[in-house]
Protein backbone atom coordinates (compact mmCIF):
# COMPACT_ATOMS: atom_id res chain seq x y z
CA UNK A 1 0.00 0.00 0.00
CA UNK A 2 1.44 3.43 -1.09
CA UNK A 3 1.05 6.00 2.05
CA UNK A 4 -1.57 8.02 0.19
CA UNK A 5 -4.31 4.60 0.98
CA UNK A 6 -2.85 4.52 4.08
CA UNK A 7 -3.17 8.26 5.07
CA UNK A 8 -6.37 7.98 3.97
CA UNK A 9 -7.57 4.99 6.15
CA UNK A 10 -5.80 6.97 8.70
CA UNK A 11 -8.05 10.55 8.14
CA UNK A 12 -11.75 8.18 7.87
CA UNK A 13 -10.88 6.24 11.20
CA UNK A 14 -9.88 9.71 13.04
CA UNK A 15 -13.69 10.53 12.08
CA UNK A 16 -15.18 7.62 12.89
CA UNK A 17 -13.69 7.40 15.96
CA UNK A 18 -14.55 11.00 16.36
CA UNK A 19 -18.37 9.71 16.13
CA UNK A 20 -18.25 7.12 17.67
CA UNK A 21 -16.79 7.81 21.06
CA UNK A 22 -19.24 10.89 20.98
CA UNK A 23 -21.82 8.39 21.25
CA UNK A 24 -20.36 6.59 24.36
CA UNK A 25 -22.43 7.35 27.71
CA UNK A 26 -20.40 9.03 29.94
CA UNK A 27 -21.12 6.56 32.86
CA UNK A 28 -19.08 4.08 30.65
CA UNK A 29 -15.96 6.63 30.40
CA UNK A 30 -14.19 4.07 32.90
CA UNK A 31 -14.42 1.12 30.45
CA UNK A 32 -14.08 3.13 27.75
CA UNK A 33 -10.46 3.90 28.93
CA UNK A 34 -10.16 0.37 29.66
CA UNK A 35 -10.58 -0.92 26.45
CA UNK A 36 -8.82 1.72 24.15
CA UNK A 37 -5.98 0.22 26.11
CA UNK A 38 -6.25 -2.67 25.20
CA UNK A 39 -7.48 -2.96 21.53
CA UNK A 40 -4.54 -0.11 20.98
CA UNK A 41 -1.92 -2.79 22.25
CA UNK A 42 -2.54 -3.88 18.76
CA UNK A 43 0.63 -3.25 18.56
CA UNK A 44 1.57 -6.64 19.49
CA UNK A 45 1.55 -6.86 15.72
CA UNK A 46 4.55 -5.27 15.47
CA UNK A 47 6.26 -7.04 18.11
CA UNK A 48 5.42 -9.97 17.07
CA UNK A 49 6.84 -9.75 13.53
CA UNK A 50 10.32 -8.37 15.26
CA UNK A 51 10.41 -11.30 17.40
CA UNK A 52 9.72 -13.59 14.82
CA UNK A 53 11.51 -12.24 11.92
CA UNK A 54 14.92 -11.54 14.59
CA UNK A 55 14.90 -15.30 14.81
CA UNK A 56 15.96 -16.23 11.68
CA UNK A 57 18.05 -12.92 10.51
CA UNK A 58 21.45 -13.19 11.03
CA UNK A 59 22.28 -10.59 14.01
CA UNK A 60 18.84 -10.32 14.74
CA UNK A 61 18.74 -11.54 18.12
CA UNK A 62 18.57 -8.28 19.99
CA UNK A 63 15.60 -7.04 17.47
CA UNK A 64 14.46 -10.55 18.18
CA UNK A 65 14.49 -9.93 22.33
CA UNK A 66 13.08 -6.11 22.33
CA UNK A 67 9.79 -7.74 20.00
CA UNK A 68 9.63 -10.08 22.74
CA UNK A 69 9.55 -7.67 25.05
CA UNK A 70 7.51 -6.07 23.56
CA UNK A 71 5.05 -9.14 22.93
CA UNK A 72 4.99 -9.32 27.11
CA UNK A 73 4.08 -5.85 27.65
CA UNK A 74 1.40 -5.89 24.94
CA UNK A 75 0.17 -8.87 26.14
CA UNK A 76 -0.30 -8.04 29.53
CA UNK A 77 -1.94 -5.02 28.47
CA UNK A 78 -4.10 -7.13 26.10
CA UNK A 79 -5.41 -9.57 28.57
CA UNK A 80 -5.71 -7.10 31.41
CA UNK A 81 -7.37 -4.61 29.65
CA UNK A 82 -10.06 -6.94 28.38
CA UNK A 83 -10.45 -8.48 31.91
CA UNK A 84 -10.65 -5.77 33.50
CA UNK A 85 -13.41 -4.32 31.30
CA UNK A 86 -15.55 -7.58 31.12
CA UNK A 87 -15.44 -7.21 35.16
CA UNK A 88 -16.56 -3.56 34.82
CA UNK A 89 -18.93 -3.93 32.45
CA UNK A 90 -20.71 -6.96 33.97
CA UNK A 91 -21.21 -4.57 37.13
CA UNK A 92 -23.67 -2.45 35.04
CA UNK A 93 -27.23 -3.43 36.09
CA UNK A 94 -30.49 -2.30 35.58
CA UNK A 95 -33.25 -1.48 38.38
CA UNK A 96 -34.91 -4.51 37.61
CA UNK A 97 -34.81 -7.40 40.34
CA UNK A 98 -34.84 -5.28 43.59
CA UNK A 99 -34.60 -8.43 46.29
CA UNK A 100 -35.08 -6.26 49.18
CA UNK A 101 -37.48 -3.74 47.65
CA UNK A 102 -40.79 -3.14 49.59
CA UNK A 103 -42.98 0.10 49.69
CA UNK B 1 18.58 -9.77 4.66
CA UNK B 2 16.93 -12.40 2.47
CA UNK B 3 14.29 -12.51 4.69
CA UNK B 4 13.04 -9.29 3.42
CA UNK B 5 9.02 -9.48 3.95
CA UNK B 6 7.13 -9.81 0.47
CA UNK B 7 4.09 -7.32 0.00
CA UNK B 8 1.69 -8.73 2.42
CA UNK B 9 -1.00 -11.55 1.05
CA UNK B 10 -4.71 -10.22 -0.05
CA UNK B 11 -5.98 -12.14 2.93
CA UNK B 12 -4.22 -11.11 5.63
CA UNK B 13 -5.26 -7.27 4.21
CA UNK B 14 -8.35 -8.17 4.42
CA UNK B 15 -8.13 -10.22 7.98
CA UNK B 16 -6.81 -7.33 9.56
CA UNK B 17 -9.08 -4.82 8.21
CA UNK B 18 -12.03 -6.96 9.81
CA UNK B 19 -9.62 -6.90 12.69
CA UNK B 20 -10.31 -3.02 12.48
CA UNK B 21 -13.73 -2.59 12.19
CA UNK B 22 -14.15 -5.33 15.29
CA UNK B 23 -12.16 -2.43 17.09
CA UNK B 24 -14.99 -0.03 16.26
CA UNK B 25 -17.53 -2.41 16.91
CA UNK B 26 -16.54 -2.53 20.25
CA UNK B 27 -16.05 1.18 20.98
CA UNK B 28 -19.49 1.53 19.72
CA UNK B 29 -20.99 -1.29 21.90
CA UNK B 30 -20.42 1.06 24.64
CA UNK B 31 -22.86 3.99 23.45
CA UNK B 32 -25.18 1.67 25.84
CA UNK B 33 -24.67 -1.17 29.16
CA UNK B 34 -26.73 -3.13 27.82
CA UNK B 35 -24.65 -4.06 23.86
CA UNK B 36 -21.49 -3.23 26.09
CA UNK B 37 -20.18 -6.62 26.74
CA UNK B 38 -21.18 -7.78 23.17
CA UNK B 39 -19.04 -4.86 22.08
CA UNK B 40 -16.19 -5.99 24.49
CA UNK B 41 -15.92 -9.25 22.57
CA UNK B 42 -16.02 -8.05 19.46
CA UNK B 43 -12.60 -6.41 20.89
CA UNK B 44 -11.35 -9.74 21.52
CA UNK B 45 -12.17 -11.36 18.57
CA UNK B 46 -10.18 -8.59 16.91
CA UNK B 47 -7.67 -8.96 18.50
CA UNK B 48 -7.26 -12.71 18.49
CA UNK B 49 -7.61 -12.14 14.25
CA UNK B 50 -4.77 -9.51 14.65
CA UNK B 51 -2.31 -11.56 16.51
CA UNK B 52 -3.41 -14.53 14.98
CA UNK B 53 -2.77 -13.28 11.03
CA UNK B 54 0.31 -11.98 12.40
CA UNK B 55 1.75 -15.26 13.74
CA UNK B 56 0.45 -16.70 10.60
CA UNK B 57 2.48 -14.82 8.32
CA UNK B 58 5.67 -14.80 9.95
CA UNK B 59 5.38 -18.28 11.88
CA UNK B 60 9.14 -18.52 13.41
CA UNK B 61 10.47 -18.27 16.64
CA UNK B 62 7.01 -19.30 17.77
CA UNK B 63 7.99 -21.10 21.31
CA UNK B 64 9.48 -17.85 22.57
CA UNK B 65 7.03 -16.15 21.03
CA UNK B 66 4.26 -18.56 22.66
CA UNK B 67 5.99 -18.33 25.78
CA UNK B 68 6.00 -14.31 26.34
CA UNK B 69 2.32 -14.11 25.01
CA UNK B 70 1.90 -16.93 28.05
CA UNK B 71 3.88 -14.51 30.64
CA UNK B 72 2.32 -11.39 29.68
CA UNK B 73 -1.55 -12.85 29.52
CA UNK B 74 -0.93 -14.70 32.73
CA UNK B 75 0.44 -11.11 34.16
CA UNK B 76 -2.44 -9.37 32.84
CA UNK B 77 -5.17 -11.49 33.55
CA UNK B 78 -4.29 -12.32 37.34
CA UNK B 79 -3.70 -8.16 37.64
CA UNK B 80 -7.31 -7.82 36.18
CA UNK B 81 -8.51 -10.43 38.81
CA UNK B 82 -7.32 -9.04 41.70
CA UNK B 83 -7.59 -5.34 41.05
CA UNK B 84 -9.36 -3.13 43.28
CA UNK B 85 -11.92 -0.34 41.59
CA UNK B 86 -11.23 2.52 43.12
CA UNK B 87 -7.48 1.44 42.13
CA UNK B 88 -8.76 1.74 38.20
CA UNK B 89 -7.16 5.27 37.67
CA UNK B 90 -3.89 4.17 38.23
CA UNK B 91 -4.25 0.57 36.71
CA UNK B 92 -5.37 2.30 33.59
CA UNK B 93 -2.12 5.24 33.95
CA UNK B 94 0.25 1.77 34.14
CA UNK B 95 -1.64 0.36 31.59
CA UNK B 96 -1.31 3.40 29.21
CA UNK B 97 2.91 2.90 30.10
CA UNK B 98 3.22 -0.30 28.77
CA UNK B 99 1.68 0.27 25.65
CA UNK B 100 4.17 3.38 25.29
CA UNK B 101 7.00 0.76 26.24
CA UNK B 102 5.57 -1.60 23.78
CA UNK B 103 5.54 1.36 20.78
CA UNK B 104 9.19 2.36 22.01
CA UNK B 105 10.39 -1.61 21.48
CA UNK B 106 8.74 -1.93 18.53
CA UNK B 107 10.46 0.92 16.88
CA UNK B 108 13.69 0.16 18.25
CA UNK B 109 13.48 -2.99 17.10
CA UNK B 110 12.35 -2.09 13.35
CA UNK B 111 15.16 0.36 13.35
CA UNK B 112 17.94 -2.60 14.04
CA UNK B 113 16.38 -4.90 12.09
CA UNK B 114 14.70 -3.51 9.37
CA UNK B 115 14.45 -5.53 6.51
CA UNK B 116 11.95 -7.88 8.41
CA UNK B 117 9.37 -4.90 8.69
CA UNK B 118 9.98 -4.34 4.61
CA UNK B 119 10.88 -0.70 4.78
CA UNK B 120 13.86 -0.84 3.28
CA UNK B 121 14.80 0.37 -0.37
CA UNK B 122 16.48 -1.77 -2.95
CA UNK B 123 19.78 -0.36 -1.61
CA UNK B 124 18.80 -1.57 1.61
CA UNK B 125 18.45 1.63 3.43
CA UNK B 126 15.74 2.96 5.42
CA UNK B 127 13.36 4.72 3.48
CA UNK B 128 13.19 8.49 4.87
CA UNK B 129 9.35 8.19 5.31
CA UNK B 130 9.50 5.11 7.30
CA UNK B 131 11.99 6.88 9.44
CA UNK B 132 10.29 10.03 10.12
CA UNK B 133 7.15 7.65 11.25
CA UNK B 134 9.81 6.00 13.80
CA UNK B 135 10.63 8.57 15.45
CA UNK B 136 7.72 10.25 16.21
CA UNK B 137 6.44 6.79 16.95
CA UNK B 138 9.36 5.84 19.18
CA UNK B 139 8.96 9.53 20.66
CA UNK B 140 5.23 9.48 21.09
CA UNK B 141 6.12 5.92 22.56
CA UNK B 142 8.69 7.10 25.16
CA UNK B 143 6.52 10.19 26.37
CA UNK B 144 3.58 7.74 26.40
CA UNK B 145 5.91 5.66 29.00
CA UNK B 146 7.62 8.43 31.23
CA UNK B 147 4.31 10.07 31.23
CA UNK B 148 1.86 7.57 32.47
CA UNK B 149 4.71 5.88 34.89
CA UNK B 150 4.72 9.50 36.59
CA UNK B 151 0.58 9.41 36.55
CA UNK B 152 0.59 6.11 38.18
CA UNK B 153 2.70 7.18 40.96
CA UNK B 154 0.80 10.42 41.44
CA UNK B 155 -2.27 8.01 41.16
CA UNK B 156 -1.74 5.95 43.74
CA UNK B 157 -0.05 8.05 46.20
CA UNK B 158 3.41 6.79 45.61
CA UNK B 159 4.41 10.35 44.85
CA UNK B 160 2.34 13.46 45.83
CA UNK B 161 0.10 14.72 43.98
CA UNK B 162 1.09 18.29 43.96
CA UNK B 163 2.03 19.59 41.11
CA UNK B 164 6.10 20.15 41.27
CA UNK B 165 7.06 23.31 39.34
CA UNK B 166 10.42 23.30 38.00
CA UNK B 167 12.04 26.78 37.13
CA UNK B 168 11.77 27.84 33.42
CA UNK B 169 9.64 24.36 32.48
CA UNK B 170 7.89 25.62 30.25
CA UNK B 171 10.86 26.99 28.18
CA UNK B 172 12.65 24.10 29.25
CA UNK B 173 9.52 21.71 27.66
CA UNK B 174 9.19 23.60 24.61
CA UNK B 175 12.63 23.30 24.25
CA UNK B 176 13.13 19.36 24.14
CA UNK B 177 9.74 19.18 22.12
CA UNK B 178 11.28 21.69 18.99
CA UNK B 179 14.96 19.19 19.93
CA UNK B 180 12.73 15.99 18.96
CA UNK B 181 11.05 17.32 16.19
CA UNK B 182 14.21 18.63 14.69
CA UNK B 183 16.10 15.43 15.12
CA UNK B 184 13.38 13.10 13.55
CA UNK B 185 13.71 15.67 10.45
CA UNK B 186 17.55 14.72 10.73
CA UNK B 187 17.68 11.75 11.72
CA UNK B 188 14.50 11.45 8.16
CA UNK B 189 17.29 13.05 5.82
CA UNK B 190 20.60 11.67 7.27
CA UNK B 191 22.30 9.23 5.25
CA UNK B 192 24.16 7.43 8.64
CA UNK B 193 20.94 7.19 9.80
CA UNK B 194 19.30 5.50 6.91
CA UNK B 195 22.22 2.53 7.35
CA UNK B 196 20.69 2.21 10.63
CA UNK B 197 23.48 3.52 12.55
CA UNK B 198 24.33 6.89 14.14
CA UNK B 199 22.87 7.70 17.59
CA UNK B 200 19.86 10.30 16.29
CA UNK B 201 17.54 7.44 17.41
CA UNK B 202 18.49 7.20 20.72
CA UNK B 203 18.99 10.58 21.25
CA UNK B 204 15.28 11.41 20.14
CA UNK B 205 14.44 8.39 22.49
CA UNK B 206 15.97 9.74 25.53
CA UNK B 207 14.81 13.11 25.21
CA UNK B 208 11.47 12.11 25.31
CA UNK B 209 11.70 10.09 28.00
CA UNK B 210 12.88 13.21 29.96
CA UNK B 211 10.22 15.59 28.43
CA UNK B 212 7.40 12.74 29.54
CA UNK B 213 8.35 13.12 33.01
CA UNK B 214 8.77 17.32 32.79
CA UNK B 215 5.19 17.47 31.01
CA UNK B 216 3.70 15.41 34.24
CA UNK B 217 5.10 16.53 37.24
CA UNK B 218 3.70 20.36 37.36
CA UNK B 219 -0.05 18.45 36.75
CA UNK B 220 -1.65 18.68 40.05
CA UNK B 221 -3.70 15.77 41.22
CA UNK B 222 -7.34 17.12 40.60
CA UNK B 223 -6.43 17.35 37.31
CA UNK B 224 -5.44 13.99 36.45
CA UNK B 225 -8.61 13.27 34.76
CA UNK B 226 -7.34 14.98 32.14
CA UNK B 227 -3.91 13.67 31.81
CA UNK B 228 -5.15 10.24 31.94
CA UNK B 229 -7.44 10.82 28.92
CA UNK B 230 -4.43 12.64 27.07
CA UNK B 231 -1.98 10.05 28.00
CA UNK B 232 -4.93 7.87 26.53
CA UNK B 233 -4.66 9.76 23.41
CA UNK B 234 -0.66 9.55 22.67
CA UNK B 235 -0.58 5.91 23.45
CA UNK B 236 -3.68 5.41 20.59
CA UNK B 237 -1.05 7.96 18.25
CA UNK B 238 1.66 5.82 19.31
CA UNK B 239 -0.20 2.93 17.87
CA UNK B 240 -0.96 4.72 14.76
CA UNK B 241 2.67 5.44 13.84
CA UNK B 242 3.95 2.33 14.34
CA UNK B 243 0.96 1.39 11.93
CA UNK B 244 2.06 3.40 9.17
CA UNK B 245 5.67 2.01 9.81
CA UNK B 246 4.48 -1.68 9.11
CA UNK B 247 1.36 -0.58 6.92
CA UNK B 248 -1.21 -1.99 9.21
CA UNK B 249 -4.77 -1.42 8.73
CA UNK B 250 -6.02 -2.85 11.95
CA UNK B 251 -2.88 -0.56 13.92
CA UNK B 252 -3.80 2.71 11.80
CA UNK B 253 -7.59 2.57 12.72
CA UNK B 254 -7.01 1.38 16.53
CA UNK B 255 -4.49 3.84 16.69
CA UNK B 256 -7.23 6.44 15.40
CA UNK B 257 -9.72 5.05 17.39
CA UNK B 258 -8.22 5.51 20.37
CA UNK B 259 -5.95 8.92 19.57
CA UNK B 260 -9.60 10.49 18.94
CA UNK B 261 -11.14 9.22 22.17
CA UNK B 262 -8.31 10.09 24.13
CA UNK B 263 -8.27 13.60 22.99
CA UNK B 264 -12.68 13.60 23.33
CA UNK B 265 -12.37 12.45 26.51
CA UNK B 266 -9.43 14.96 27.38
CA UNK B 267 -11.50 18.02 25.76
CA UNK B 268 -14.81 16.71 28.07
CA UNK B 269 -13.05 17.20 30.91
CA UNK B 270 -11.22 20.17 30.25
CA UNK B 271 -14.75 21.40 29.79
CA UNK B 272 -16.51 20.21 33.18
CA UNK B 273 -13.87 22.27 34.65
CA UNK B 274 -14.21 25.88 32.25
CA UNK B 275 -10.53 24.95 31.84
CA UNK B 276 -8.56 25.32 28.59
CA UNK B 277 -6.33 22.32 27.98
CA UNK B 278 -3.40 24.32 27.44
CA UNK B 279 -3.75 25.62 31.10
CA UNK B 280 -4.26 22.32 32.18
CA UNK B 281 -1.31 21.24 30.55
CA UNK B 282 0.56 23.90 31.29
CA UNK B 283 0.39 22.46 34.98
CA UNK B 284 0.45 24.12 38.36
CA UNK B 285 -3.28 24.21 39.23
CA UNK B 286 -3.74 24.36 42.80
CA UNK B 287 -0.25 24.90 43.67
CA UNK B 288 -0.49 28.44 44.84
CA UNK B 289 -1.07 28.75 48.51
CA UNK B 290 -3.02 32.03 48.28
CA UNK B 291 -6.28 31.11 48.86
CA UNK B 292 -5.73 28.20 51.37
CA UNK B 293 -3.67 30.39 53.40
CA UNK B 294 -5.82 33.31 53.66
CA UNK B 295 -8.38 30.84 54.85
CA UNK B 296 -6.82 29.31 57.54
CA UNK B 297 -6.18 32.77 59.46
CA UNK B 298 -8.99 35.57 57.95
CA UNK B 299 -12.10 33.83 57.59
CA UNK B 300 -13.40 32.25 61.12
CA UNK B 301 -17.30 31.38 59.80
CA UNK B 302 -19.42 29.68 61.82
CA UNK B 303 -20.88 26.08 60.46
CA UNK B 304 -23.37 23.65 61.44
CA UNK B 305 -22.24 20.47 62.75
CA UNK B 306 -24.29 17.50 62.72
CA UNK B 307 -24.29 13.29 64.19
CA UNK B 308 -24.90 10.87 62.22
CA UNK B 309 -28.18 10.25 64.18
CA UNK B 310 -29.15 13.74 63.06
CA UNK B 311 -28.41 12.98 59.19
CA UNK B 312 -30.72 9.28 59.62
CA UNK B 313 -33.18 11.27 61.09
CA UNK B 314 -33.67 14.20 58.34
CA UNK B 315 -33.39 11.72 55.52
CA UNK B 316 -35.91 9.26 56.71
CA UNK B 317 -38.18 12.16 56.99
CA UNK B 318 -37.30 13.62 53.13
CA UNK B 319 -39.35 12.64 50.35
CA UNK B 320 -36.09 13.01 47.89
CA UNK B 321 -32.27 12.81 48.52
CA UNK B 322 -29.88 13.18 45.81
CA UNK B 323 -26.71 11.76 46.73
CA UNK B 324 -23.66 13.66 45.19
CA UNK B 325 -20.23 11.43 45.33
CA UNK B 326 -17.03 12.56 44.80
CA UNK B 327 -13.36 11.43 45.01
CA UNK B 328 -13.94 11.40 48.98
CA UNK B 329 -16.07 8.53 48.58
CA UNK B 330 -13.24 6.43 46.64
CA UNK B 331 -10.51 7.68 48.89
CA UNK B 332 -12.56 6.12 51.97
CA UNK B 333 -14.16 2.98 49.66
CA UNK B 334 -17.35 4.48 51.03
CA UNK B 335 -19.87 3.40 48.32
CA UNK B 336 -20.70 -0.72 49.70
CA UNK B 337 -22.11 1.87 52.96
CA UNK B 338 -23.37 4.10 50.25
CA UNK B 339 -25.94 2.26 48.57
CA UNK B 340 -27.02 0.28 51.61
CA UNK B 341 -28.08 3.43 53.10
CA UNK B 342 -29.85 3.98 49.92
CA UNK B 343 -31.52 0.94 50.10
CA UNK B 344 -32.71 1.46 53.48
CA UNK B 345 -33.88 5.15 52.43
CA UNK B 346 -36.08 3.71 49.96
CA UNK B 347 -37.37 1.11 51.51
CA UNK B 348 -38.66 4.26 54.14
CA UNK B 349 -40.37 5.51 50.92
CA UNK B 350 -37.64 8.11 49.84
CA UNK B 351 -36.44 8.50 46.52
CA UNK B 352 -32.92 8.40 45.98
CA UNK B 353 -31.09 9.33 42.57
CA UNK B 354 -27.27 9.66 42.23
CA UNK B 355 -26.01 13.12 41.01
CA UNK B 356 -22.49 12.35 38.81
CA UNK B 357 -20.33 15.38 37.95
CA UNK B 358 -17.98 14.90 35.03
CA UNK B 359 -14.35 15.63 37.05
CA UNK B 360 -15.83 14.13 39.81
CA UNK B 361 -12.98 11.49 41.21
CA UNK B 362 -9.59 10.90 38.79
CA UNK B 363 -10.69 9.56 36.13
CA UNK B 364 -13.59 9.72 33.53
CA UNK B 365 -16.59 7.72 34.75
CA UNK B 366 -14.61 6.71 37.81
CA UNK B 367 -17.77 7.31 40.58
CA UNK B 368 -19.75 5.23 37.46
CA UNK B 369 -17.76 2.69 38.60
CA UNK B 370 -18.08 2.36 41.78
CA UNK B 371 -21.49 2.86 42.29
CA UNK B 372 -21.76 0.16 39.88
CA UNK B 373 -19.40 -2.07 41.89
CA UNK B 374 -21.75 -1.57 44.50
CA UNK B 375 -24.73 -2.64 42.69
CA UNK B 376 -26.19 0.67 42.55
CA UNK B 377 -28.45 0.59 39.33
CA UNK B 378 -27.16 2.71 37.09
CA UNK B 379 -31.01 4.39 36.01
CA UNK B 380 -30.37 6.07 39.11
CA UNK B 381 -27.17 7.71 38.41
CA UNK B 382 -26.73 11.20 36.58
CA UNK B 383 -25.32 13.45 34.73
CA UNK B 384 -25.02 16.69 35.22
CA UNK B 385 -27.43 18.25 33.01
CA UNK B 386 -29.46 15.59 33.71
CA UNK B 387 -30.64 16.26 37.05
CA UNK B 388 -29.23 19.74 37.82
CA UNK B 389 -32.52 21.10 37.85
CA UNK B 390 -33.56 18.64 40.17
CA UNK B 391 -31.76 20.05 43.63
CA UNK B 392 -34.31 22.94 43.62
CA UNK B 393 -37.40 20.44 44.50
CA UNK B 394 -34.98 17.63 46.56
CA UNK B 395 -35.52 17.84 50.35
CA UNK B 396 -31.79 16.36 51.06
CA UNK B 397 -28.47 17.05 48.87
CA UNK B 398 -26.44 14.44 50.75
CA UNK B 399 -22.94 15.04 49.48
CA UNK B 400 -20.11 12.35 50.32
CA UNK B 401 -16.04 13.56 49.34
CA UNK B 402 -17.03 16.32 46.90
CA UNK B 403 -15.81 19.30 47.40
CA UNK B 404 -15.48 21.87 43.94
CA UNK B 405 -17.88 20.25 42.04
CA UNK B 406 -20.73 21.88 44.82
CA UNK B 407 -18.76 25.53 45.17
CA UNK B 408 -21.65 28.22 43.90
CA UNK B 409 -18.32 30.17 44.13
CA UNK B 410 -17.73 28.79 40.36
CA UNK B 411 -20.97 30.43 38.91
CA UNK B 412 -20.62 34.18 40.97
CA UNK B 413 -16.86 34.55 41.85
CA UNK B 414 -15.33 36.12 39.06
CA UNK B 415 -11.72 35.98 40.82
CA UNK B 416 -12.15 32.28 42.00
CA UNK B 417 -9.70 29.48 40.44
CA UNK B 418 -12.73 27.65 39.53
CA UNK B 419 -14.58 30.31 38.33
CA UNK B 420 -16.83 29.29 34.93
CA UNK B 421 -16.68 25.41 36.17
CA UNK B 422 -20.20 23.88 36.01
CA UNK B 423 -21.25 22.59 39.17
CA UNK B 424 -23.80 20.48 40.97
CA UNK B 425 -26.36 22.83 42.53
CA UNK B 426 -26.52 21.13 45.62
CA UNK B 427 -26.95 24.61 47.96
CA UNK B 428 -30.75 25.16 45.93
CA UNK B 429 -31.42 22.03 47.94
CA UNK B 430 -33.87 22.11 51.26
CA UNK B 431 -31.57 20.78 53.18
CA UNK B 432 -27.67 19.95 52.36
CA UNK B 433 -25.86 17.60 54.15
CA UNK B 434 -22.15 17.55 53.40
CA UNK B 435 -19.88 14.75 54.49
CA UNK B 436 -16.49 15.80 54.61
CA UNK B 437 -13.23 14.52 56.64
CA UNK B 438 -12.69 17.88 58.46
CA UNK B 439 -13.12 21.04 57.98
CA UNK B 440 -9.24 21.99 57.16
CA UNK B 441 -9.35 20.49 53.77
CA UNK B 442 -10.60 22.57 51.19
CA UNK B 443 -10.36 20.46 47.93
CA UNK B 444 -7.79 20.71 45.14
CA UNK B 445 -8.54 23.69 43.96
CA UNK B 446 -7.92 25.25 47.20
CA UNK B 447 -10.88 27.40 47.44
CA UNK B 448 -13.31 27.46 50.30
CA UNK B 449 -16.72 26.59 49.24
CA UNK B 450 -19.84 29.22 50.94
CA UNK B 451 -22.18 25.75 51.28
CA UNK B 452 -19.89 24.88 54.47
CA UNK B 453 -21.64 27.88 56.35
CA UNK B 454 -24.91 28.37 54.49
CA UNK B 455 -28.35 28.24 56.67
CA UNK B 456 -29.46 24.96 55.57
CA UNK B 457 -26.10 23.44 56.28
CA UNK B 458 -25.12 19.83 58.41
CA UNK B 459 -21.28 19.44 57.73
CA UNK B 460 -21.24 15.38 58.80
CA UNK B 461 -17.13 15.88 59.76
CA UNK B 462 -15.88 12.25 59.73
CA UNK B 463 -14.23 9.93 57.55
CA UNK B 464 -16.77 9.34 54.46
CA UNK B 465 -17.11 5.18 55.08
CA UNK B 466 -17.51 4.80 59.08
CA UNK B 467 -19.99 8.45 58.47
CA UNK B 468 -22.18 6.52 56.15
CA UNK B 469 -22.08 3.35 58.20
CA UNK B 470 -23.21 5.58 61.17
CA UNK B 471 -26.25 6.62 59.22
CA UNK B 472 -27.25 3.18 58.13
CA UNK B 473 -26.93 1.87 61.89
CA UNK B 474 -29.12 5.31 62.73
CA UNK B 475 -31.39 4.27 59.83
CA UNK B 476 -31.56 0.34 61.20
CA UNK B 477 -32.53 1.63 64.57
CA UNK B 478 -34.62 4.46 64.05
CA UNK B 479 -36.64 3.03 61.48
CA UNK B 480 -39.79 0.81 62.58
Amino acid sequence: MDFLSILSIFVLAVFVGYYVVWSVTPALHTPLMAVTNAISSVIIVGALIAAAAGAITEGGGLSQWLGLLGVVLASINIFGGFAVTRRMLAMYKKKDKKPAASK
Amino acid sequence: MEHAVAATPAWAVLAYLVAGVLFILALRGLSSPESSQAGNRNGMIGMLIAVGTTLALHPTGLPLIIGAIAIGGGIGWVIAQRIQMTAMPELVAGFHSLVGMAAVLVGCAAYLNPASFGIVDSAGAILGVSRVEMGLGVAIGAITFSGSIIAFLKLSGRMSGSPILLPGRHVLNLGVLVGILVLTGIFATDATAAAGQGPLLWIILALSFIIGVTLIIPIGGADMPVVISMLNSYSGWAAAAMGFTLQNTAMIITGALVGSSGAILSYIMCRAMNRSFISVIAGGFGADAGPAGEKGAAIQKSYKAGSADDAAFIMQNAESVIIVPGYGMAVSQAQHALREMGDLLKKEGVSVKYAIHPVAGRMPGHMNVLLAEANVPYDEVFELEDINSEFGQCDVAFVIGANDVTNPLAKTDKSSPIYGMPILDVEKAKTVLFVKRSMGGVGYAGVDNPVFYADNTMMLLADAKKMVENIVKGLNGGGH
